[in-house]
């Protein structure tokens, strides 16, 4: 952190003051605030997905019941999976490594500030994209399907959050809401991308002296991994959009068979960016319980170095394990039996993960807050998904499980009892240190009780639906198969549910109002980001920090070793100014991108990718010959 | 937190309640083929291994928060313990063996269900479309829709393909899953084992219709099948002046432009094969009971019993569409 700079000033002067109002929020380059954006985001997705959850589980409460029309119930079952995955869960996860990942490594910011900003506004450009249709749709439906607007009629993204073609293609889907789904998809793919960059350059170069790869948080350790990952897999994604775009743009083939293209190929594509997708979402939650557990045990992690190489061999395995989504097309025996092995040994990281966060709660004292709740929660129905996908990673068994509801209640056990209530746990941990103020944890509790209550009952009773052969993305079911009074049951728990994430939306806007004065490190917790004050300066450390141990702060308070040790002296600090240009850049770049759907429509398009264009580049130029400090 | 803990308890008990009573008849624990039931030898394996894996899990976990409670009058921090290697090795080791345990029947039924279809296997060419499916016997000149016959404790085999979007093939009780894949051909192969009627459904979302896609597989016994066979192979019977008078009103509607009925002018294969469409007990896809209130409502309004429906609307007048529905009945 030591920049060769000319005067040495004293810390938390001209820098530390906050400045407010829109326009310091549009031009931020700090990390934290950055951090806040997505979290606020996040929280504000995660509750449309939420509502479409919501009508999806009211359609189904019945039998042949008709609250929405087949096309809106394909349409929101579509972008409740879009929105919860790229919307809800990875924002949220970004949210945290922003404001944290830069305190637990002793950093000022991350490596490039502005490239931070930019993946923001980029990450909410493409948010928008996806949703605009919501609000275009009831102008566009009484279209002449005759017409040229004819491609209007139907905006909102209905081909499935796995877009499989060639459904998706022209031909099967010659609407818009493809080409919106396209390009939301696109955007949010550069916004990952860069971020991922950003985070890996950061953790690689950013951390305070002393920090060795092992000495790492290991929160800091799973967001390198998912950094990793995505880098890695939204190529494919990337990659697979282009074809498609280009299918139905410009007439190629690639996903058509009756001209030689393969409609498996998007499977494929797909699916290899999709599966280390998965533990994109899953990660960065398995990183902040091994946080709580420790801290609200009073003990370190559990064979720590284990945890962290079965986070690095999951992200690895995550990428030989894709067709285990396509066992049902018929690959080949040699192919399925591949898979499935592959698939079974992720099994072994996985379940040592399992073990050692039981024995780090073993033997300790631990204390029943909000936060090890959700931690031990997340270890409970966690485990709980990961058994019934050890089912499904036997093809012959898939083929019955496979799109049906087993395997909903599945995945709803890895992304919400996994991902959702980890990330839940982070935010009860970590929002002392963003507030100063205590999340309450009284009506944290009702909370935990009625949300692990609500989702039990939405999703367990999916596994019997599932096996008795309820198949998914059906807007409606027939009386007499035995499944009328499990759908009315998870569609109570589906309210119960959602009434447990309202009393904790209520409860986190009035403590950070009201909440109780928290203190730098209220749970006497491990890691870099406690020595701060509660919320951190704008510059996070008035000194940089040098790390002697995994558990700096405990073993600073409780020995045995110095843990860590401060500098004599002041210290110049560098912090990069407000700028404008990352939200000019990503306007610029998701118009450039959006312009694809238009051109659908009318080659009018081509003015706004001109101007989409001009604006990523304008921004872009700029921006580097902006002064850096 | 004692009733909290006891409120967990509730899904479970009220799952079980509602699992007590009733009929399933699309249910995968009731298999009725020598694959399911093969399937479910694996399903058992895994069930009970992930049961035992549950328990002691969620029994350690809540054992653990249980015992090691904080109770506020420690003086000291609990014992620093990092790990133990002797441990990580179990726990890395020992699931190896379970995943043995399970993966070597998983490889062994893989291949023996994917093994080439013995040479007497009666063979139907399933294709998916939108949102319906047409059975053809290529051996036996036979071509239906939605309903498929199948001689019991014979082997069949399903040629699955699509000529539209992606659909899967899947009657939990006989057949499981398979995906119809344009430009593919993939393959199921299974003997029946029970008589009666097995319910069947689309199992990959493929567009508007996709909840509306039903089929079903009619296990005959071998003399029942050779006669529906039979049955089936006649062309339509054209004889009697009302059905005469019905097939006009068929053809001046427009039905023909996609539907056949063999012993008549109507040959396009765009619609289901109508031909002995009154011996089948339901229409549109198996959503529908086969009588004349619901075809008429059936081909008067394609769009409002199926959304999005391929049937196109021909504004038929009642009249019209009366006469069209008795014709379609005599067609047995």
């Amino acid at each position: 952190m030591a920049t060769p700079a000319a005067v040495p000033h004293t810390p938390a002067v001209g820098h530390s003051a906050s400045p407010s109002g829109l326009w310091s929020w549009l031009t931020t380059v700090d990390h934290k605030r950055i951090g806040i954006l997505y979290g606020l985001s996040a929280l504000a997705f995660f509750v449309l997905g939420g509502v479409e959850g919501l009508i999806l589980r009211s359609q189904l409460a019945v039998p042949n019941n008709d609250l929405v029309s087949a096309p809106l119930y394909n349409a929101l079952f579509t972008m409740h999976g879009t929105t919860m995955i790229f919307l809800g869960v990875m924002p949220f996860s970004a949210a945290f490594f922003n404001y944290m990942l830069p305190l637990q490594i002793g950093a000022r910011d991350v490596v490039f500030p502005r490239l931070n900003a930019f993946s923001y506004w980029l990450f909410l450009f493409g948010a928008l994209v996806l949703n605009v249709p919501f609000l275009i749709q009831p102008f566009t439906q009484g279209i002449d399907p005759s017409s040229a607007l004819a491609p209007l009629t139907r905006v909102i993204p209905d081909g499935g959050w796995f877009g499989y073609a060639p459904l998706t293609t022209k031909e099967f889907s010659p609407y818009l809401s493809i080409d919106f789904w396209v390009a939301g998809l696109q955007i949010l793919g550069i916004a990952s991308m860069a971020a991922g960059f950003n985070f890996i350059v950061t953790i690689l170069n950013m951390r305070a002296p002393g920090m060795t790869f092992l000495r790492m948080p290991v929160f800091t350790w799973m967001t390198l991994v998912v950094q990793f990952l995505v880098v890695l897999s939204f190529p494919c994604i990337t990659v697979a959009l282009v074809l498609l775009l280009m299918d139905r743009l410009f007439g190629t083939h690639f996903y058509i068979s009756s001209a030689g293209g393969d409609p498996l190929l998007w499977q494929h594509l797909f699916w290899l960016f999709g599966h280390p997708e998965v533990y994109i979402l899953i990660l960065p939650a398995m990183g902040i319980v091994s946080e709580v557990l420790p801290t609200f045990s009073r003990k370190p992690l559990f064979g720590a170095p284990f945890v962290i190489f079965s986070g690095i061999t999951i992200g690895l395995l995550g990428f030989g394990v894709w067709a285990h989504h396509m066992f049902t097309t018929g690959l080949g025996a040699a192919a399925d039996a591949a898979f499935s092995v592959t698939t079974m040994l992720i099994a072994i990281p996985t379940g040592v993960k399992i073990f050692n966060w039981i024995f780090t709660v073993w033997g300790g004292q631990i204390r029943l807050t909000t936060a090890m709740l959700f931690s031990l929660g997340f270890v409970g129905m966690f485990t709980m998904g990961g058994l019934s996908g050890i089912m499904h990673s036997s093809p012959p068994v898939d083929l019955q499980q496979q799109d049906s509801y087993f395997v909903v209640a599945h995945f709803h056990y890895v992304l919400f009892g996994g991902a959702i209530f980890g990330l839940f746990s982070g935010i009860y941990y970590w929002f002392p240190k963003m507030s100063g103020r205590f999340l309450d944890e009284g009506m944290g509790k009702i909370v935990f009780g009625t949300v692990m209550l609500g989702f039990n009952l939405t999703f367990f009773p999916m596994h019997f639906v599932g096996a008795w052969g309820m198949p998914r993305r059906i807007y409606t079911y027939d009386e007499g198969m035995g499944w009328e009074q499990i759908n009315l049951l998870e569609t109570v728990g589906a309210f119960i549910l959602a009434f447990g994430v309202l009393l904790f939306i209520i409860s986190f806007f009035r403590s950070m109002k009201n909440g109780l004065p928290a203190g730098d490190n209220p749970w006497d917790a491990s890691s870099l980001e406690w020595i701060t004050t509660s919320p951190p300066a704008v510059h996070n450390f008035d000194k940089t920090p040098t790390v002697y141990s995994d558990r700096p702060v405990w073993e600073k308070n409780h020995g045995p070793g110095p843990g860590y040790s401060l500098p004599e002296g002041d210290e110049h600090i560098h912090l990069p100014p407000p700028s404008i240009k990352p939200l000019i850049g990503a306007v610029g770049v998701g118009l450039f991108l959006t312009s694809f759907v238009l051109l659908n429509l009318t080659n009018l398009a081509l003015a706004v990718t001109a101007l989409g264009l001009a604006l990523t580049f304008y921004s872009f130029y700029t921006w580097f010959l902006e002064p850096g400090h | 937190m004692k009733p909290t803990r006891a409120l967990l308890l509730l899904p479970l008990l009220m799952v079980f309640l509602a699992a007590c009573g009733g009929d399933h008849p699309m249910s995968t624990l009731d298999a009725h083929s020598d694959l399911t039931r093969s399937i479910n030898v694996i399903y058992g394996r895994i069930f009970w291994w992930t049961l035992l894996l549950f328990i002691l899990v969620q029994g350690g976990l809540i054992y653990t928060v249980m015992r090691f409670r904080a109770t506020g009058k420690e003086t000291t921090n609990p014992e620093q313990v990092h790990g133990n290697i002797r441990l990580e090795l179990t726990w890395t080791i020992l699931p190896v063996f379970i995943l043995l345990h399970i993966a070597i029947p998983t490889v062994s039924t893989i291949f023996e269900s994917q093994a080439p279809a013995s040479d007497d296997a009666v063979t139907v060419n399933a294709l998916g479309k939108q949102w319906w499916f047409s059975f053809e016997y290529p051996e036996l000149g036979v071509v239906t829709a939605n309903e498929m016959h199948v001689p019991l404790g014979q082997e069949v085999a399903i040629r699955l393909q699509s000529d539209n979007v992606l659909h899967s093939f899947w009657v939990p009780q006989l057949t499981a899953k398979r995906d119809m894949v344009p430009g593919r051909v993939n393959h199921i192969k299974f003997k029946a084992e029970k008589l009666g009627e097995f319910l069947g459904q689309c199992a990959e979302y493929c567009g508007d219709s996709h909840a509306l896609m039903k089929f079903r597989i009619v296990v005959d016994t071998p003399e029942d099948f050779a006669k529906w066979v039979e049955a089936q192979k006649a062309p339509a019977d054209t004889v009697a002046d009302a059905s005469k008078a019905g097939f006009d009103a068929f053809q001046s509607a427009g039905c023909v432009a996609c539907h056949a009925i063999r012993g008549t002018t109507a040959a396009s294969i765009i619609g289901p094969d109508l031909t002995h469409v009154g011996s089948r007990t339901m229409i549109a896809s198996g959503i529908l009971e086969n009588n004349a209130a619901n075809i008429k409502k059936w081909i008067m309004d394609p769009g409002e019993v199926k959304p999005g429906s391929k049937m196109i609307d021909l504004n038929l007048t009642s009249e019209q569409a009366d006469s069209i529905t008795a014709y379609i009945q005599t067609l047995k």
